[in-house]
């Protein structure tokens, strides 16, 4: 018997993760992922049901509707490629029972999906890559491109072998506690990242003047006194002391932003973050906030507020 | 701009165009999308740059949910094109950043369109599957794939074929004030994405990271590197804390996790 058996190869599975990364290419809006997760397995299913007549089932068992996160797809082609593996060797798995697992794991599994890649992993190595790109530093694009990829190649891969070997064990582990672990230590780290990436990155410069006060003599530079040429260039940084020492002006301007700054840094940024959170709960559509926020952005300036 | 560099814009837009549905490689992220642009035109830094300013306003566009996220590849493609054209320089940044939101916006309608079509591909797809003709399976899974390259690939062609010098001067007929105006919005419209994915993700427990995170990043001292190591302890540091502490825990910890997970599964 063992010589009939037919097993999948780790080719065979390498090809599969391969073709899963185009499990979205014809998303529908009738069946989803279908069109993709039936591409995907086309590698496996085409050495294990040489029968024309079964090939055709299994396509077909597999173009039903299907929708999770696309790299959280992996482990559930891991285990639907042991389900089917066994089936073609002769065990009694029948239609359902692919099916159930498929349904049973796409929910939860999405559930994780988001929020770890692309409410954490994918805001923290975009802002690390961003940051260093709008200063010009070519490393940035690289440096997101390349952990970006490295992360999901080895998510995808060793999280489908990881289904194919567990089989449909793997769906005592789910309802476990682990999933549920990652999921929120994902959230959590994800919130501290965001507040630090509002505190950084949302800009919101008020212009306004304050306050306006003289400076008594002695207090700042006198420009007038200073020798010339470079001596006098000297003196005043001598003077100004990286800013320790003498100011550079007769008058001490205080901005608003100086104001808010002095509570928290970056509090403007904070509160336009709670607005738009806010309008968002009200279902006011995200275009039109970031259109709004243009208009505002141009009149304020007109107005010089901002 | 010669021949061979039309070709390799092109192409950087069919790819973006690719992974705006695949969601795989990131050739769609405004960051890889507005660098490849910048590389392939001659114009690496100044597409670095503007790659960096609207990364930071997508980080939190995803293709989930019942909200829409807006279009981040016709965003980086055309508004890196239009920036290279302009041959403002980095002084055009801002005006490019503006414009591409609506181009976001009108993305998001080609890719519906796009995906309506793929259902129609679908029903040719079962058709195959009752004949076991595998082959011709991934073929149309080829064609869809190519369809929303070409969602991209066909703005881009068609942004080319305007002379340069018609975009130099309707850049240049815009007012100062618009323009500063535009950057300064750029500057605040990053908000949006944080605000998204905080409404995705924020529950009772997950608050007060925030609060440290936001406290913390005012040290200028820290890089995000930094600060991401000490965002991963707290976690760990709270769920390791939280199983050892008993009992006590268990009531807490259902009430909190079933809010964000629950809510995402809902979506699907």
């Amino acid at each position: 018997m063992a010589d009939k058996k037919i097993s999948l190869n780790k080719a065979d599975r390498f090809s599969v993760m391969w073709h899963s990364q185009f499990l979205q290419g014809s998303w529908n809006y009738e069946r989803m992922q279908n069109g993709g997760w039936a591409y995907s397995l086309i590698p496996a299913l085409r050495k294990l049901y040489p029968d024309k007549a079964d090939l055709s089932a299994a396509l077909q068992r597999h173009l039903v509707f299907f929708n999770t996160h696309p790299y959280l797809a992996s482990p559930i082609i891991g285990v639907t490629l042991a389900l089917e593996e066994d089936r073609a060797n002769g065990s009694k798995i029948d239609d359902t029972a692919i099916q159930g697992v498929k349904v049973g794991m796409m929910g939860p599994l999405a559930g994780v999906g988001d929020p770890v890649f692309w409410y954490t992993v994918r805001p923290i190595v975009g802002a690390l890559g961003a940051s260093m790109a709008i200063n010009g530093n070519i490393l940035g694009p690289i440096l997101f491109f390349v952990i970006w990829n490295l992360i999901r190649i080895a998510f995808l891969w060793y999280t489908q072998e990881f289904g194919y070997r567990a089989g449909s064990a793997i769906t005592k582990d789910m309802s476990g506690g682990l999933l549920q672990k990652v999921t929120r230590g994902a959230s959590m780290m994800g919130m501290f990242v965001l507040g630090a990436l509002i505190q950084r990155w949302v800009s919101i410069k008020f212009v306004p003047i304050v306050s306006k006060v003289q400076i008594q003599k002695g207090g700042y530079i006198d420009w007038n006194a200073l020798p010339s040429g470079a001596a006098g260039v000297k003196d005043a940084l001598t003077q100004y002391n990286l800013g320790n020492g003498l100011a550079l002006d007769k008058f001490k301007v205080t901005t608003l932003q100086n104001n808010l700054d002095s509570l928290i840094p970056g509090l403007a940024g904070l509160l336009l973050t709670f607005l738009c959170m806010w309008l968002l709960k009200k279902k006011v559509s995200p275009i039109w906030i970031i259109i709004g926020i243009f208009v505002v952005g141009v009149v304020f300036h007109l107005w010089n507020i901002l | 701009m010669n021949a061979i560099q039309v070709i390799l814009i092109v192409v950087v837009a069919f790819l973006a165009g690719m992974e705006g549905i695949l969601d795989q490689w990131q050739f769609h992220q405004p960051l890889v999308a507005c660098t490849l642009i910048g590389l392939v035109t001659g114009n690496l830094g100044l597409g670095v740059m503007l790659g960096g300013q609207l990364q930071m306003i997508a980080l939190g566009w995803a293709n989930i949910g019942a909200a829409v996220a807006p279009d981040a590849a016709l965003a980086a493609i055309a508004s890196a094109i239009i920036l290279v054209k302009g041959g403002q320089g980095t002084a055009g940044i801002g005006t490019a950043t503006g414009v591409a939101i609506p181009l976001a916006v009108a993305g998001l309608f080609l890719t519906m369109i796009v995906r309506t079509i793929s259902t129609a591909i679908v029903h040719i797809m079962d058709a195959e599957a009752k004949k076991s003709n595998w082959r011709m399976i991934n073929i149309w899974q080829w064609i869809a794939v190519a369809l929303q390259g070409l969602r991209i690939a066909i703005p881009a062609a068609a942004l080319l074929a305007i002379p340069s010098d018609t975009v130099k001067n309707a850049l240049g007929s815009m007012p100062t004030w618009l323009s500063a105006g535009m950057t300064i919005g750029g500057g605040m419209v990053v908000a949006v994405g944080y605000a998204m994915v905080i409404n995705m993700m924020a529950s009772r427990e997950v608050w007060p990271f925030f609060a440290i995170g936001f406290a913390f990043a005012a040290i200028q001292n820290l890089t995000l590197i930094a600060l991401g190591a000490i965002g991963l302890s707290l976690a760990l540091m709270y769920l390791a804390l939280e199983s050892k502490g008993g009992n006590n825990g268990n009531s807490g910890n259902n009430s909190a996790t079933g809010d964000p997970l629950g809510d995402v599964i809902d979506d699907y």
